[in-house]
């Protein structure tokens, strides 16, 4: 008999369980009531009961607001009642749409300022944003995907911040990038740092040296070896050639006065509205946030390409670079179109975090289309709902065209 | 020169049989990578057990140096420097007050002696500190002392466990029961409501922003928890999981139940949810992120402080004040910690879950 | 007391009919199989009997009761499932439980009837493990012991032994007899297998493209196979037939000339058919001896013998080109490429069917 009895730690494991599966039971009487429902409606109609709750949520709070937005975009006031809201025809659109010249907003009045500095910054932002972001995911994806030891903790380390809420990454962010942050500090650091490093004439030629390898190997090497030279001898040459190169460079520059950098002066990242940084922290910052999500999406992409195909293109003989063009990437593509379809409409929905960073400024420098809908509804005395609406109906069918776009042309491409 | 092939070999060698130096370069750019991601999240940590002397004045030291004080004679805290003479034997000082290039300072035996007091060079002073990390930034706000009218951290936390707890258990509920029916029925429109349903997932949540909150409104939930909570509950991306993981269970079973006499809702109870328990894992956990990260909608609907979550709050606080940094980024610390944990303990689930559906 | 009664029922799933109106009657105690070839819509009448699908036309009568309409729950049936359908997340016990739990039956009532069903089922060992931990014979047995709990008035079983290796499967066939005949109750079995249909049957249900072929007692369908397909599907090996034409009709029979040469008489009567009609004759291989080829009706040439030891087999040709299998009890001087003649069984053994409608043509007395 005894044989039977589980060792005890097997019955300490299972005990919590039990309990969960003993409660879930218990909690079983809510039968009672669908029971009777299922008795007065059949058990083929339960499968409505059992959507009814969803489908309610969904009618009121996705399918009647989309409805609700159209005819809110031909209404004005401020009311929020629909009924007292009076129909304007187009003037909200024609509000948003008067402006001299789209191309340069400072010219519009008040309403298509907002839009079209919005609508322009988010442009920018999502043309530079996505392919920066999704270039950089691919490369981790790549290099995750060789044989990578640790490939689990490398794709948990790059996930974390997407985690992370948007208010606390702005938070963290704006602590870094502060004029007094740490940022600051530390390029100070480095360049003073630097500057006395290279003071030193030892430490200057030391370092010469290793550029001076370093480049003779990268150089040097490759050039030996299409030329027919064995490996040592091309390793040999480059160390030779290296040392001259080396020699030679300590020589000629031996001031080393041009490696002295000018003293560093601390950045007000997010405040100097000239210099485009701020911009750039915004695109940096979301793209910090989100590129662990596109990365995982495609390293699992990746992961999916089966194995034995690479190995049939070892055997034939396929060039590494030929592999990754005509086999991983193609391969890839799918997993690339929804990637790029999703961080598109993201970016084009960018608020959170920059409006948390930056307010949307210096002056209007990183305001966005949705912090235009947003401020224009909800900020501020007069609550235009109306130019809100209308607002997000232009965003909508602009997103929709984009988004058609996408799918045309990777279709295109992937039939042609 | 850096061959187009060595670059390939850096994206991706696989299985070599000895090192290659790609696969420095490669470890050397996933650790770029790693401090890229850890470090501002450490020094956020490590920030926020500083005093807010050492913040303002952004010392850039890892730990919490602190400057040492003691108390003097009129009740005032002095700081505490160490005094190197000029034949290097030392003296510890309290600072009494500036006399130009020299201060006039007392030696800390003897603080309380006013006639002990003598100048010393300024430049021969050096500063006496010692590691304290201030738990007071956490403290402070968290039990109540000092200016906690201004981030009552603990309700925002509350108002946010809440918004988190319920939306999650509705979402896991109302989707699994739609999953269920639109999984495991057969009837006239089903499909139809698949594709309505998936397609919502198109709709951007911004562009419905007004309409949406004039229904909320409408409803009575204006500045209402609920008002956060119930927009979200159905979600496509729920359904969506869960059907596909509720379809791979066998239709066998279920008729199995009906032939044991088990009403529809106790096969859903009893037999779908328990097996679809890790597909139900799974939302669970993304819906906790999504809710407690929550902001744009909480930002539109809650505007009493009573009912911010943790996120407005924390955003409230960053705007209004620059001189509390200390409580910000503790009370942001706190705000992560949670994400944190879940992400550290059922990380392989998340990164696995996130991979397999590729939804978030 | 079960008695289950099917009124001209018929099944369509969208527009494809799959069941062309079948009548039965199946008595109490009963031991009935279902036989037919794949997708020829057994599953599909069992579920309805069931009450998993629903009956397009038609009744399903049980005790007098048309239940058409009644829940699948509330007709007091239980079925066990060709994948078993155990629960994956319950024990063996709850899984034993779980439907009485549902009937709001008393806990010790549950427990008397789950532990005895695991006694006579010899599970009591298993009751503490899920279904993953069984193997496949064990989860057969706690299959059967969900539907044994419940004490239901008919058994339904659709394909049960289907995932079993041979050995296991004439083992577990041997229980499921003995549990008939303990129970004595109702038990409906859905099989693709004559041999299970053959040793396990009170009576045999021959279906066909949702048509239902013949209703009968095993040996009944296997000497009076009411036509072709069916003496074609009942026995192993399969029926050999040779088509001929009527060449003499009397009141002793009919004499049939094979295409394959000679002439044979059977003793059929053949009412609505005239001389010269189409017709295939046939003959088990049991019944076939081989003879000198002289004089004998049929000639075959011998592609294949086998030698089992305790029986032979003979496979070959006619002269039609038609093939024949004959078995023989024990062993034979027969090799291949000989040329044999046959001796086509006695009077008895023979059988003839119309050609152009399939059916067979009566025995006289
Ligand atoms: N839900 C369904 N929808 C449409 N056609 C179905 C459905 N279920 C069964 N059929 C069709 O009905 C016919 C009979 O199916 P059934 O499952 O009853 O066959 P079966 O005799 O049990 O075969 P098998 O021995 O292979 O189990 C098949 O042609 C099948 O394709
Ligand atoms: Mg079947």
């Amino acid at each position: 008999m005894s044989d039977h009895e589980p060792a005890a730690s097997t019955v300490a494991a299972v005990r919590p369980l039990e309990r969960i599966a003993a409660l879930w039971r218990r909690i079983d009487p809510i039968d009672f009531f669908f029971r009777s429902l299922q008795a007065r409606i059949g058990a083929k109609r339960m499968a409505w009961a059992f959507l009814v709750p969803n489908l309610l949520i969904f009618g009121t709070f996705a399918f009647w607001p989309m409805i609700l937005n159209f005819w809110m975009a031909f209404t004005g006031g401020t009311s929020t009642i629909i009924a007292e809201r009076p129909f304007v025809g187009l003037d909200n659109f024609r509000e948003i749409l008067d402006c001299p010249s789209w191309l340069d907003p400072r010219g519009c009045p008040v309403v298509g300022y907002s839009f079209w500095t919005g609508l322009w910054n988010t442009l920018f932002f999502a043309a530079v944003q996505v392919p920066a972001m999704i270039l950089v995911a691919t490369a981790t994806a790549l290099v995750l995907d060789r044989d990578m030891k640790g490939r689990g903790f490398w794709r948990a380390v790059y996930f974390y911040p997407v985690m992370l809420s948007p208010v606390v990454v702005a938070v963290i962010w704006d602590w870094i990038l502060k004029r007094r942050g740490i940022l600051n500090a530390l390029l100070g650091d480095v360049v003073e740092r630097w500057n006395g490093f290279v003071a030193y004439p030892a430490a200057a030629a030391g370092l010469i040296f290793v550029v001076a390898f370093v480049v003779a190997l990268l150089v040097v090497r490759p050039i030996a070896a299409r030329f027919g030279a064995s490996p040592a001898a091309a390793r040999g040459g480059a160390i030779a050639a290296a040392l001259v190169l080396a020699t030679i460079a300590a020589f000629a520059t031996r001031p080393w006065g041009f490696l002295v950098l000018a003293d560093f002066r601390p950045v007000n990242w997010l405040v100097d509205q000239r210099s485009g940084w701020p911009m750039f922290w915004a695109i940096f910052v979301y793209s910090w946030a989100h590129l662990g999500f596109y990365m995982l999406i495609l390293l699992a992409g990746l992961q999916a390409i089966p194995r034995d195909l690479y190995e049939a293109a070892e055997m034939d003989g396929t060039s590494k670079t030929r592999q990754l063009f005509r086999i991983t990437l193609p391969l890839l593509t799918p997993t690339m179109i929804v990637v790029v379809v999703l961080s598109l409409i993201r970016a084009f929905q960018v608020f959170d975090e920059i409006w948390v960073l930056t307010g949307g400024g210096p002056g209007q420098a990183t305001k966005m289309i949705v912090q235009h809908i947003y401020e224009t509804a909800f900020t501020g005395d007069a609550k235009r709902y109306g130019v809100a609406a209308a607002s997000s109906v232009l965003v909508a069918g602009l997103l929709l065209v984009l988004t058609l776009l996408q799918l045309f042309v990777s279709r295109r491409r992937a039939q042609g | 020169m850096i061959t187009a092939t060595d670059l390939t070999t850096f994206l991706t060698r696989r299985r070599g049989r000895a090192l290659h130096w790609t696969d420095v370069v490669a470890h050397l750019y996933l650790a770029f990578g790693l401090a890229l991601v850890v470090l501002p999240v450490v020094w956020m940590l490590v920030s926020s057990v500083k005093s807010q002397r050492a913040l303002v004045e952004n010392d850039p030291r890892l730990l919490p140096w602190e400057q040492v004080t003691v108390l003097g004679s009129e009740g005032r805290q002095l700081s505490v420097f160490t005094l190197v003479r000029d034949d290097g034997t030392r003296l510890e000082v309290a600072f009494l007050a500036p006399r130009g290039r020299n201060a006039l300072v007392v030696p800390v035996a003897e603080v309380g002696d006013a006639t002990r007091a003598f100048e010393a060079p300024r430049d021969r002073l050096v500063r006496k500190e010692t590691v304290a990390p201030q738990i007071g930034n956490y403290t402070k706000p968290l039990f109540g002392t000092g200016d906690t009218d201004r981030f009552p951290f603990m309700r925002f936390f509350w108002n946010s466990t809440f918004v988190t707890t319920m939306a999650t258990l509705l979402t896991l509920l109302v989707n699994s029961m739609a999953a269920f029916a639109l999984s495991k029925y057969r009837f006239r429109g089903r499909d139809a409501i698949v594709v309505i349903i998936v397609s919502t997932l198109l709709i951007p949540p911004t562009v419905i922003l007004v309409p949406l909150f004039i229904t909320v409104q409408g409803l009575g939930l204006f500045n209402e928890l609920w008002g956060v909570i119930i927009p979200a509950i159905a979600s496509p991306t729920g359904v969506f999981l869960l059907r596909q993981y509720m379809l791979t269970i066998p239709d066998e079973l279920l008729e199995a139940a009906r032939m044991d006499a088990a009403s529809e809702w106790k096969i859903y109870w009893r037999i779908i949810l328990p097996l679809a328990a890790p597909a139900l894992a799974v939302l669970a956990i993304l819906s906790v992120i999504w809710r407690w990260n929550d902001f744009m909608w909480p930002l539109i609907v809650l505007t009493k402080s009573e009912v911010y979550t943790l996120q407005l709050g924390l955003s409230t606080f960053k705007g209004e004040i620059a001189d509390n940094l200390d409580h910000l980024l503790a009370m942001t610390v706190l705000t992560l910690l949670p994400v944190t944990l879940v992400f550290v303990f059922l990380q392989k689930h998340i990164t696995a879950g996130i991979a397999n559906t590729g939804l978030k | 007391m079960a008695r289950l009664e099917l009124r001209s029922v018929t099944k369509t799933f969208g527009t494809a009919r799959v069941i062309h109106g079948i009548d039965l009657e199946i008595e109490h105690g009963e031991f009935v199989v279902f036989v037919g070839p794949s997708g020829c819509g057994k599953s599909t009448l069992l579920r309805m009997i069931a009450g998993l699908e629903t009956v397009t036309t038609g009744e399903v009568v049980l005790d007098g009761r048309m239940v058409n309409t009644v829940p699948a729950a509330e007709r007091g049936l239980a079925m066990v499932f060709q994948s078993y359908a155990l629960y994956p997340h319950m024990s063996v016990r709850q899984n034993l439980s779980f439907g009485l739990e549902n009937l709001r039956m008393a806990r010790a009532e549950i427990t008397r009837r789950v532990d005895e069903a695991a006694r006579m089922l010899r599970i009591e060992a298993l009751m503490d493990r899920r279904p993953g931990q069984l193997s496949g014979g064990q989860r057969q047995r706690v299959a059967i012991g969900r539907a044994v709990v419940r004490e239901p008035t008919i058994f339904l079983f659709d394909e049960p032994l289907s995932n079993l290796d041979a050995e296991l499967r004439v083992q577990m066939r041997i229980e499921i007899g003995n549990l008939h005949h303990r129970l004595g109750n109702t038990m409906i079995y859905v099989t693709h297998d004559q041999v299970e249909a053959m040793t396990m049957a009170d009576r045999i249900a021959v279906l066909r493209d949702g048509r239902l072929e013949q209703f009968g007692k095993p040996l009944d369908l296997y000497n009076r196979p009411a036509n072709r397909f069916v003496a074609g599907f009942i026995g192993s090996p399969r029926m050999n037939f040779l088509s001929g034409t009527l060449a003499a009709i009397d009141e002793a029979g009919v004499e049939v000339a094979l295409k394959a040469g000679g002439r044979i008489r059977v003793p059929v009567g053949a009412a609505g058919l005239d001389l010269g009609a189409s017709v295939d004759f046939g003959v088990r291989p049991e019944h076939i001896r081989p003879i000198e080829p002289e004089g004998a009706p049929v000639g075959l040439a011998v592609t294949l013998a086998e030698q089992l030891g305790g029986e032979s087999y003979l496979h070959g040709t006619t002269e039609s080109g038609e093939t024949v299998a004959a078995r023989l009890p024990g062993q034979t001087s027969v090799r291949r490429g000989d040329t044999v003649g046959l001796a086509l069984g006695d009077p008895g053994d023979r059988h003839l069917f119309d050609a152009a409608t399939g059916a067979a043509l009566p025995h006289l007395a």
